[in-house]
């Protein structure tokens, strides 16, 4: 077929159909890939770097981010070697440290063994991973909410500070949140670090993915916690 | 009037030229931003009202040109045709100049340029050091146009490359003529231009349409060569378009020019309007059949437009935001059409390629790359302004033969190229040749061009913190390890300058920039840890003396020095005393000063008013 690209991911050949994401083909594949502004039903937005990979080039490599990569013939991808693991902490340290109260990222900081927040922790409540606004505008068609001011005074907003008219109350933006929504202040932050719920447990890795995702779940795998 | 056929276009240059043989000619460097800020429009006014005056209007001619390239000297009036060049002239020189220069043809010494070190007298911009190792393809037009005049451009020779090129190359030809010449990206990256034409060109769009785009976003703090080329000969660019788009058979261009550059958004638009008006743009260029024509879009002012994406996004009517690569702009760019996208000064390299073939081209440069590159030359540093250099030129070449050294005897310590994606180059590198791929081996980029010089006073802590909040600001905010990663960055430079930094920051600044360099979203993250990695890969003991002695060795950052007075050397002049905002300074007469640490604010004025170099700064 014409319409099919191979690659290889992980070491493992695998055929999808051209215009599949690299993320889209490592799911299929049972490959876990953690993910922050990834979202099924949404176009993929490429801003929080977390499912970077490692592209092989001969022997050169460069990383990028998996989401938006369209997997391409004979590309040769690497889901969680070390350089991938290496960024990938430093990037949800970077996460943490800006919004170190959200449950999504302390329990990925538990499953990738993240246990130090070396950065300033300057709580912002948000990830400005767009969920919403890609929700608001790609699900609802209403783009009540947006994106202002750039930089550091990035945020998600509306229009003058208003309540938007296109604004439906559907509450979209909160459900979709990984952050705000899913917010705990239970426990006490030791450098940037929860120590509750997974952390409290002792966590042994799974022999297939190691130390990769909460979306894993528990369920996911037998080994994954006592 | 319309030109119609290439005959016409030849017949009106004949006619032009004819009609501007004067016998005099006075050159004002007049037109571009830097020249006015220098005072040339009282001098422009005293040449009219002087000239007319006399009644010499209809024998001499008087030209306002764009800017000379030699910032420092301005406002310039070159005499032709003696050639004599003079600096820094103000309205009282104009009689003098007039009587004596046009009329007497006698040279003014008074107001010759005079080398600081030889004491030489120059007569014309040849003497000059700042023009001797110069080689000026692009900028040695300048004196000859004005830019508000298409008709200057012309008799100069202007358009006759694409008269050429739409009647006697093919698109593949020039395309591969571009190739073989080795033209190069002169935005940053230096990504050959003649791939990306012809990636744009077999690029299939889905109704036809192509387009074509000059970046003139240009950000860089203390660059500003593509302002003054726009400013001083927008007709270069437009041409190039022209080309460009024949050979990628586009049919509509964008000049994505930064509000903050109202004149030479004024000069483009002006120069479009004449074009059009000569039939140089618009339906039926010239006569061949060829359509296009030329829209200028105004940046708003941010940084990360200079991006392609980001820019594509911003010409679209959508956020100034960077979205991944691929599909590349060659394949998708302007509402999904295929998009070619050049800087200002890659567009202006063009005709030059066609007019004198691509073999006359790939001889100038190194063997990776080719032509030259304007720089603009600032910071501390002798003479400033942009420079034309071809490939292959040493850094020394360029500091102190062309921009003649660092100004009060100061020593040299480093030059930063490529602006905020760039590094910092010291003083080993300064006998690499200047080419895409040494500057890249040393840690830095080749950038759009701008070249800060800096002496030993200059903190390297404190330049990579000023180039972190510049991107902290500047970044768009989209992906984490640019926007956050920056930020802490920045803290942690913040830190370190104010003394609270500690040694282990120095491997934590490394880790997190190697970590912004390889996971951001687009070129603006991907470079911008530059700063701070290469002032700590030369300059680490600078960093070791802040985080762990708790001292700056330049004297810059105030948290970490103290002044005082050296009692041997002062004079008791008082002065200061004087100066000083806080009276933190005092003294009797005969005795030496000294300075209360508790009122002192460090803010310097003291040292730099001690004549006898008394206060000391520890």
């Amino acid at each position: 077929m014409a319409d099919m690209v191979e690659l290889t991911i992980d070491g493992i050949k695998v055929r999808v159909p051209k215009g599949t994401t690299v993320l889209e083909a490592a799911k299929e594949m049972g490959i876990v890939i953690p993910t922050l502004c990834y979202h099924e039903g949404l176009s993929p937005y490429g801003a929080c770097r977390l499912c970077l990979v490692e592209i092989v080039r001969g022997k050169r490599s460069t990383l990028d981010a998996s989401c938006t990569l369209p997997a391409s013939d004979d590309m040769v991808v690497l889901t969680n070697s070390e350089r991938v693991k290496k960024i990938r902490k430093v990037i949800l340290e970077l996460l943490l440290s800006s919004c170190p109260n959200s449950k999504v990222l302390q329990d990925m900081a538990a499953n990738m063994g993240v246990t130090k927040v070396r950065f300033k922790i300057k709580d912002r409540g948000c990830i400005l991973c767009g969920l919403c606004v890609r929700y608001c505008k790609e699900q609802m068609q209403s783009g009540g909410i947006g994106f202002v001011g750039r930089g550091t005074s990035r945020k998600v907003g509306t229009a003058f500070e208003q309540t938007p008219a296109e604004c439906r109350n559907c509450n979209g933006c909160e459900w979709i949140c990984p952050v705000c929504m899913r917010a705990c202040r239970a426990g006490q932050l030791v450098e940037g670090i929860c120590g509750g719920c997974l952390n409290l447990a002792v966590v042994e890795t799974c022999p297939i993915c190691v130390k990769c995702s909460e979306s894993v779940g528990p369920e996911g795998h037998t080994t994954y916690r006592k | 009037m319309r030109v119609q056929t290439v005959k016409e276009l030849e017949e009106l240059r004949e006619s032009l030229k004819a009609a501007q043989k004067y016998e005099k000619e006075i050159v004002v460097s007049a037109n571009a931003t830097c020249c006015i800020l220098k005072g040339s429009k009282p001098v422009v006014e005293a040449f009219q009202s002087e000239l007319n005056k006399l009644g010499f209007t209809d024998k001499v001619k008087l030209r306002l040109s764009g800017c000379l390239g030699f910032c420092e000297i301005e406002p310039m009036v070159i005499i032709k045709p003696l050639g004599v060049l003079y600096q820094r002239v103000s309205p009282q020189d104009v009689p003098e100049i007039i009587k004596e220069t046009v009329c007497g043809e006698k040279v003014i010494e008074r107001l010759l340029y005079k080398d600081p070190v030889t004491k030489e007298l120059a007569k014309g911009m040849a003497e000059i050091p700042f023009y001797k190792k110069q080689k000026r393809l692009l900028t040695e037009r300048h004196e000859w146009i004005d830019p508000t005049d298409i008709r200057d451009y012309i008799s100069a020779g202007g358009y006759t490359a694409l008269s050429k090129a739409l009647f006697y190359k093919a698109p593949d030809a020039i395309i591969e003529d571009v190739k073989k010449a080795g033209l190069r990206g002169r935005g940053g990256a230096g990504f050959p231009t003649g791939r990306k034409w012809e990636a744009c060109r077999n690029a299939k769009s889905p109704d036809g349409v192509k387009y074509i785009v000059c970046n003139a976003d240009e950000g860089d703090p203390g660059a500003f060569m593509n302002r003054s080329l726009l400013e001083s000969n927008p007709h270069s660019v437009i041409e190039g378009m022209v080309i460009g788009a024949y050979a990628i058979g586009a049919t509509k261009g964008f000049i994505y020019v930064r509000a903050e550059y109202p004149l030479a958004v004024k000069c483009c638009r002006n120069a479009l309007e004449q074009a059009r008006e000569y039939g140089l743009l618009g339906n039926n260029i010239l006569g061949s059949g060829f359509s296009f024509d030329i829209e200028i879009r105004e940046g708003a002012g941010a940084f990360v437009c200079g991006e392609e994406t980001a820019l594509i996004a911003s010409i679209e009517g959508k956020r100034g935001m960077p979205r991944s690569r691929p599909p590349f702009p060659a394949i998708s760019g302007l509402w999904g059409r295929p998009t070619n996208i050049n800087n200002v000064e890659t567009w202006a390299n063009v005709p030059l390629i066609i007019n004198n073939g691509a073999d006359w081209y790939s001889k100038i440069g190194t063997a990776g790359s080719k032509g030259t590159k304007t720089f603009s030359l600032v910071g501390k540093i002798n003479n400033t302004g942009i420079i034309e250099v071809p490939f292959g030129i040493t850094l020394r070449e360029i500091i102190f033969d062309i921009g003649g050294g660092i100004p009060g005897g100061k020593k040299f310590k480093a030059v930063q190229t490529g602006g905020p994606s760039g590094g910092c180059l010291t003083e080993k590198h300064l006998d690499i040749p200047v080419d895409y791929e040494s500057l890249t081996a040393a840690g830095s980029i080749m950038g759009s061009g701008g070249m800060i010089v800096m002496d030993e006073t200059t903190c390297m802590v404190d330049v990579a913190r000023y180039f972190m909040k510049f991107l902290a600001e500047e970044s768009c905010g989209k992906c984490v390890p640019c926007r956050e990663g920056i930020d802490r960055m920045l803290d942690i430079l913040t830190d370190i300058t104010e003394g609270r930094g500690k040694e282990s920051d120095i491997a934590l600044l490394e880790e997190l920039g190697e970590v912004i360099k390889e996971g951001s979203l687009c070129g603006l993250g991907r470079t911008a840890p530059n700063p701070v990695l290469s002032t700590i890969r030369y300059f680490r003991d600078e960093y070791i003396a802040h985080t762990r002695d708790k001292k700056c060795p330049a004297g810059v950052c105030k948290a970490l020095i103290t002044f005082s007075i050296d009692e041997k050397k002062c004079k008791s002049c008082g002065k200061c005393a004087k100066v000083c905002p806080t009276k933190a300074v005092s003294g009797k007469k005969k005795e030496p000063y000294r300075i209360d640490k508790e009122k002192c604010i460090k803010c310097g004025l003291c040292r730099d008013n001690c004549k006898f170099g008394a206060v000391i700064v520890s």
